[in-house]
């Protein structure tokens, strides 16, 4: 007998499944330095990430929060730049780091069997870094440099532009680095900054993957007597000035063949009630490639690669956002089949089939995000930073399972309202 | 080790299973055995046109993506210039979901009119995207048709022309889909929470009645060797002057590929490599600079491409990077140095086999290469490489007649 191709096989509902976010172990180092870590993975590998509170939001001047997080493997009291840097990759280990609004990171990625090796390395760049002038200089140089490409690109403009209007450039959120800002960085402000922030700042570690044995001890002996923890930092409070005005074109570069758009109103944190629904009606809008935005600009009408809506949730505050690149000629329709599936969604209920799709679809990429070690210490990272607990997890599941489209009708009307968004076209 | 199962139907559909219990998930993957460098000259782009036409909706499933989101599956496709992968990640319980859709877009796809103009548009988009509406966006299109007279490899899969593109039939999309994409020209992967038996079942029952095509013979042009070192000068609107140059280096088979990938690691792997600290710590002559190739098949291309520093001459920027070159042909490496670049590679290799997703992906490209045991052999190919064989093949590959140098100044 012919298979029958015409109907689907029966599938299990994502929204029926068990989902989980595994609990971590957590100690704390001599330091009071905690430490929250996920043991498991089927490769010998691991990640240590220390978090300190020197993200942006601490700077007085623009840039220096950065600028610091990156130079601090460029040298320490015993070791050159290169010295360190081919340390840590003679053993195929990585450290990368990254500055944030609230945080700035230290991220080790290495093998298990030379984590006793690099480890130290981590504990050194933390307690002394010495910022070479030398390195300062190279960094504003080639920085300068990747400021003057990045301009050239109607997408950079865009992303910058858009957090101004929303938060104001006198916000951590909105504000940007321009090239007098890298020249007016000097050495004493990378230091005061590092000695503050890092050698005696505030850290959170998070390790997940395959743990030597010993893994207590080594971060107890190479982080755990570090100057950490000692003195309290205050968290920065920024008010946020949103712009007046709503819409925006720019013409960045004449001959360009697209314009980058950028739609966003302000939207509150994840601890705001209708986070978890919003993310529901996220998706129906344009939060995955089945999304109504995809598929009426992109599927239906081909005026863009791609198109794209999210709910960026920073700590204090956020925003709903669609972004994408089009055609020159297709902009203005482009934005105006956007407000078109925004009234659709205030004045017409979502159908139960679509609604069970994107539920199902967003649980079964949960299931698929905490995949892996990694996965679910990063899952934890994000809700223990930003004061969240397991509960948002499962009260967040909870309500996609639930969530009606009655519910979903009255946050588009809540939300989705064409003139609180800005509206911005660069060229 | 990765372990895996291997099995063929009888219309030549290659099926290998990975099972990894610890995972609630699987990832159902179809790789076929096309790419750009099998395209018509004249209809270039053709390939990955054909990737996002493979969403258009299949002969009895109107909508490709729906029934996979339903079922809270996520998918996504890739085209280079030697293979096209498609690939889902679905909860294990729903797999055969992935099955059903997958094997339904092998038996055929709907044609839908409609697909093929919309998708033309988006392609035309993301070339405007990516390869128009981007600094030095052009720079690959160039350096592909200077370092290449022959082989196909001299466009990109995006295609050598927009008009190609928008250019594209239906009896052109139809007549591509029954050459290539035939089960006895693909690769189906299962990796994750799945049984053996499961497998061969569902294999059956939905791969097993698709008829096989004619077999796909590859004649590509080889590519003649290169007599004499080419150059190109390119002015555009960038902030900044360019340098690109390419040596033509051996392809997958090539007893020198593990070598040549170790090259491109001393040059240019990471912070540490000779590029960026003598050339941009050191001499600040590059603003960033980059060595790496691409892995081809066939014969490809080792590169070496950064961004000059403001004030800096093209002329000794090139004579800074062939400084470079000159000392890993002339002075042996020492043997630490070595064994930095090798344990680098087992740690890229270790970290990639994290997910079940990035396992399907590498034993169904090592199957197209011959078999898909050699990703398991891979470790202990690097770890026999000596200071020797690294300073043999360098002294092979970085000779100025098989250089192609593209200069790229800012108008500015």
């Amino acid at each position: 007998m012919a298979v029958d191709r015409i109907v689907a096989p029966i599938i299990k509902d994502a929204i029926d499944f068990d989902i989980q976010l595994k609990p971590y172990q957590k100690f704390a180092l001599d330091n009071g330095v905690e430490v929250y870590a996920f043991e498991g993975g089927s490769q010998e590998v691991l990640l240590v990430d220390m978090v300190f509170d020197a993200g942006n939001t601490y700077e007085e001047k623009n840039w220096v929060a950065a600028a610091t997080n990156f130079l601090l493997k460029n040298g320490t009291s015993a070791k050159s730049s290169f010295e360190i840097t081919d340390a840590f990759e003679f053993y195929g280990a990585h450290l990368n780091r990254t500055c944030t609004n609230e945080t700035a990171t230290v991220t080790l990625h290495c093998l298990t069997k030379h984590f006793e090796e690099v480890i130290p390395l981590m504990g050194e760049i933390v307690a002394a870094a010495t910022f070479p002038e030398k390195e300062i200089s190279i960094l504003k140089q080639n920085q300068i440099q990747r400021l003057l490409l990045n301009l050239k690109k109607g997408d950079f403009i865009a992303n910058r532009l858009i957090d101004e209007y929303l938060f104001g450039f006198e916000h951590p959120y909105g504000k940007y680095s321009v090239e007098q800002d890298y020249k007016n960085i000097n050495r004493e402000d990378l230091i005061t900054f590092y000695d503050k922030y890092y050698k005696q700042g505030k850290c959170v570690i998070f390790i997940a993957g395959k743990f030597p044995s010993n893994i207590e001890v080594l971060l107890n002996k190479h982080i755990g007597q570090l100057a950490l923890n000692k003195k309290e930092i205050k968290e920065q409070i920024h008010p946020i000035v949103s712009a007046t005005q709503k819409k925006y074109s720019i013409v960045n570069d004449a001959a360009s063949v697209q314009g980058s758009i950028r739609l966003a109103r302000p939207f509150p944190n994840r601890h705001h009630p209708d986070f978890p629904a919003a993310q529901v009606l996220n998706n129906i809008f344009g939060g995955f490639f089945g999304s109504r935005l995809m598929s009426n600009i992109r599927e239906d009408k081909g005026y863009t690669y791609g198109i794209h809506s999210y709910l960026q949730n920073y700590k204090h505050a956020g925003a709903w956002m669609v972004s994408t690149d089009a055609g020159k000629d297709v902009c203005k329709a482009t934005i105006e089949e956007v407000y078109k599936e925004m009234k659709k969604l205030r004045e017409t209920l979502v159908e139960p089939e679509e609604l069970k799709l994107v539920k199902n679809y967003m649980l079964g990429a949960l299931l698929g995000d905490l995949d892996g070690p990694f996965q679910i210490i990063s899952r934890w990272k994000s809700y223990l930073l930003n004061d969240l607990t397991a509960d948002y997890f499962y009260n967040t599941i909870q309500v996609v399972r639930e969530v009606q489209p009655e519910h979903i009708l009255a946050l588009a009307n809540t939300y989705l309202k064409e003139e609180d968004f800005y509206e911005l076209v660069v060229y | 080790m990765i372990q895996f199962e291997k099995f063929q139907l009888d219309n030549g559909l290659k099926v290998l299973v990975h099972q990894d219990t610890s995972t609630p998930m699987a990832v159902v993957n179809v790789l076929y055995n096309v790419g750009a460098k099998d395209e018509d000259p004249a209809k270039t782009g053709f390939a990955h046109l054909f990737e996002h036409l493979m969403f258009g909706g299949s002969v009895n499933i109107p909508v490709y993506d729906e029934p996979l989101q339903r079922a809270g599956g996520e998918n996504n496709a890739y085209t280079t210039n030697d293979l096209t992968n498609y690939y889902c990640q679905i909860p294990a319980e729903n797999i055969e979901t992935a099955f059903w859709l997958e094997s339904d877009r092998m038996l055929s796809l709907a044609f839908s009119k409609k697909s093929l103009e919309v998708q033309r548009k988006v392609v035309c988009e993301e070339f405007k995207e990516h390869y128009i509406n981007k600094p030095y966006g052009d720079a690959w299109h160039k350096m592909r048709s200077l370092a290449y007279t022959k082989h196909p490899y001299r466009w990109m899969t995006i295609g050598a022309s927009l008009s190609h593109v928008e250019d594209a039939t239906m009896q052109d999309v139809k007549d591509f889909f029954f050459q290539f994409y035939r089960p006895n020209n693909a690769i189906l992967v299962v990796t994750g929470n799945v049984q053996i038996d499961q497998v061969k079942v569902l294999s059956e029952k939905w791969f097993g009645p698709i008829e096989a095509g004619a077999p796909y013979v590859r004649n590509l042009p080889k590519e003649p060797v290169q007599e004499k070192s080419r150059t190109m000068d390119v002015r555009a609107d960038v902030p900044l002057d360019m340098l690109m140059m390419t040596w033509h280096m051996g392809g997958r088979f090539d007893e020198g590929y593990h070598a040549t990938d170790l090259i491109t690691e001393v040059l240019g792997g990471g912070t540490s490599a000779r590029l960026y600290e003598q050339l941009i710590k050191v001499k600040q002559i590059f603003s960033s600079i980059d060595c790496y190739h691409f892995g081809t098949v066939d014969p490809g291309l080792l590169v070496i491409e950064g961004k000059l520093v403001k004030g800096i001459s093209m002329t000794v920027a090139e004579k800074a990077v062939l400084e470079e070159v000159e000392k890993i042909k002339n002075e042996i490496l020492d043997a630490k140095e070595v064994q930095k670049v090798i344990n680098k590679t087992e740690s890229v290799i270790c970290f990639e086999d994290m997910s079940i997703m990035n396992r399907a992906h590498s034993l169904a490209f090592y199957e197209l290469l011959g078999d898909a045991d050699l990703m398991n052999k891979e470790l202990s190919l690097y770890q026999k490489v000596t200071p020797t064989m690294i300073q043999q093949t360098a002294q092979k590959i970085f000779q100025d007649n098989n250089r192609n140098t593209l200069y790229y100044y800012s108008k500015s």
